[in-house]
């Protein structure tokens, strides 16, 4: 496992995502409201491209016609066939236990630390002042 | 009852003709009767002549269907050792265009139902015939009846006005679970609508066929509209639906679900979860190949014990001689299929059972 730099902070605002190429897996990562999550981008049914899903809310109800509507943003629906996966777990939502995305961990890092420890960045570079968004794989 | 008693959940009443109907009707629906020469409200569901409507050998002396107790008794019931039969009264009152009328004549067949045929033979119970067309009265039929225990079941037809999981026909869904009634949904149509979704077919043969179509989109209405969440406790019965298309069309429910389940949340677990939970059908017809092996994998395919209870269709044509079991059903299921999952599925057979 090593933390790879996958972009300036700067460079990937809320609201946006990102296909990112991590020695030769390809990763998801999203920023929802400047919380980050990464998963892997081939979805766990069908292979599908996580990142060109929508980003939707989780629809529940109590009984029919009273839905509940929360978690905005939070989970991704396959571009394929639909299916829901939750970004904080990677759980889908038919068959949670089955069928799940991996998932990556991502943080922020001031460019001041990455320049000392055994980061990895390897298409741009990294300037001490700057924030980055770092992800282990 | 013993330990080898079998429960038949689907046999026929049939009113032999508007004349059997009268002494049950209001005074002036009678008279309305007889004014307007109304000899018959049979359905064209099952043409007297058609091979299917009776067996040769459950026909009367003018090859009338078999429409008497005693042919009741003497063919099926005294025949195959039936310790309890639940009589389906197909008749018109589904066909009508008038509501009013439409609970009239429910309320006559269901008191005709009672007198001719409960109070003769202690193994008869009844399913109501509800007026569809007004759910206030459907409501208020199951109401009038519910009190008899005899009657197990409320009995709508595979194909009515509406989708049966529309919340217009939730009253009657409720009704149902508060009296410890399934809702058996039988074979047949109202004719509000072509049978099939392409239009009007030509042929008889064709007719037939498509109900098992209009039960597969009714089982995904009271699916998807959320009736089996709602009411948590109601059991829907499947009566002459077939069997065999319920594996491959509970697939593909599933999968489309998985993709698009976000429209419906209140169907939170698998589809097919569901109908294993509160479906049941009847195991006549089973619309299987005569392979004892065949017949073995479909049933396995169900992935559950409980879904099937027996039925002879009686006096309709699904099978020959005395076979009523589908060779290949496991052995260790025949208990099961010919009691258990009966005194399951309706509770008043069990209270009524063990009196």
């Amino acid at each position: 496992m090593a933390r790879h730099v996958i972009a300036p902070l700067r460079d990937f605002p809320a609201g946006s995502r990102k296909l990112v190429d991590v020695e030769g897996r390809a990763i998801a990562v999203f920023n929802v409201n400047g919380e980050f999550f990464a998963l892997a981008n081939r979805c766990p049914h069908q292979g599908g491209s996580l990142v060109h899903g929508r980003l939707v809310g989780l629809v529940e109800a109590s009984e029919p016609g009273c839905y509940r509507y929360s978690r905005r943003g939070e989970i991704i629906r396959c571009p394929w066939h639909g299916w829901e996966f939750d970004l904080r777990t990677g759980k889908s939502w038919c068959e949670p236990d089955r069928v799940r995305a991996r998932q990556f961990a991502v943080s922020i890092a001031a460019g001041a630390a990455l320049a000392e420890g055994p980061y990895v960045a390897e298409t741009f570079p990294v300037r001490i002042e700057d924030d980055y968004v770092v992800l282990e794989a | 009852m013993s330990i080898c008693s079998t429960i038949d959940c689907d046999v026929h009443a049939n009113v032999p003709g508007m004349q059997a109907l009268l002494p049950y009707l209001d005074e002036q629906w009678r008279d309305s009767v007889i004014d307007r020469g109304l000899n018959s409200l049979e359905s064209i569901s099952y043409p007297p002549n058609a091979p299917l409507t009776a067996r040769a050998d459950w026909r009367g002396k003018a090859g009338e269907p078999a429409n008497t107790l005693d042919m009741l008794r003497t063919q099926a019931l005294d025949r195959w050792n039936i310790d309890v039969a639940i009589c389906n009264c197909l008749y018109g009152v589904q066909l009508l265009f008038s509501e009013d009328m439409a609970a009239a004549f429910a309320k006559a067949v269901n008191d005709w139902l009672v007198a001719e045929w409960l109070d003769r033979d202690p193994r008869l119970r009844g399913s109501i015939v509800v007026p569809m067309q007004n759910t206030d009265y459907a409501v208020a039929e199951i109401e009038r009846c519910a009190p008899d225990r005899r009657f197990v079941q409320v009995l709508v037809l595979a194909m009515g006005e509406a989708p049966l999981g529309r919340r217009a026909y939730w009253p009657i869904f409720a009704a149902a679970e508060r009296h410890d009634l399934p809702i058996g949904v039988h074979a047949g149509s109202g004719f509000r609508h072509a049978v099939t979704s392409l239009g009007w077919p030509s042929w008889y043969v064709e007719d037939y066929c498509a109900n098992a179509q209009g039960f597969q989109a009714q089982l995904a209405s009271l699916v998807c509209e959320g009736v089996f969440a709602k009411y948590p406790k109601l059991k829907v019965v499947l009566l002459e639906s077939g069997v065999t298309w319920l594996p491959a069309f509970l697939w593909r429910l599933t999968k489309f679900w998985r993709g698009v389940r976000a429209e419906v949340p209140w169907v939170d677990r698998p589809p097919w979860e569901i109908v294993r939970e509160q479906v049941r059908l009847t195991i006549q017809p089973f619309d299987a190949p005569n392979e004892p092996g065949a017949v073995a994998r479909l049933v396995d395919q169900l992935q559950s014990d409980d879904m099937l209870l027996f039925a002879s269709d009686f006096p309709h044509w699904q099978f020959d001689g005395d076979d009523i079991m589908p060779a290949g059903i496991p052995q260790k299921l025949h208990g099961r299929i010919k009691r258990d999952n009966a005194l399951a599925t309706y509770p008043r057979l069990s209270a009524t059972a063990a009196s």
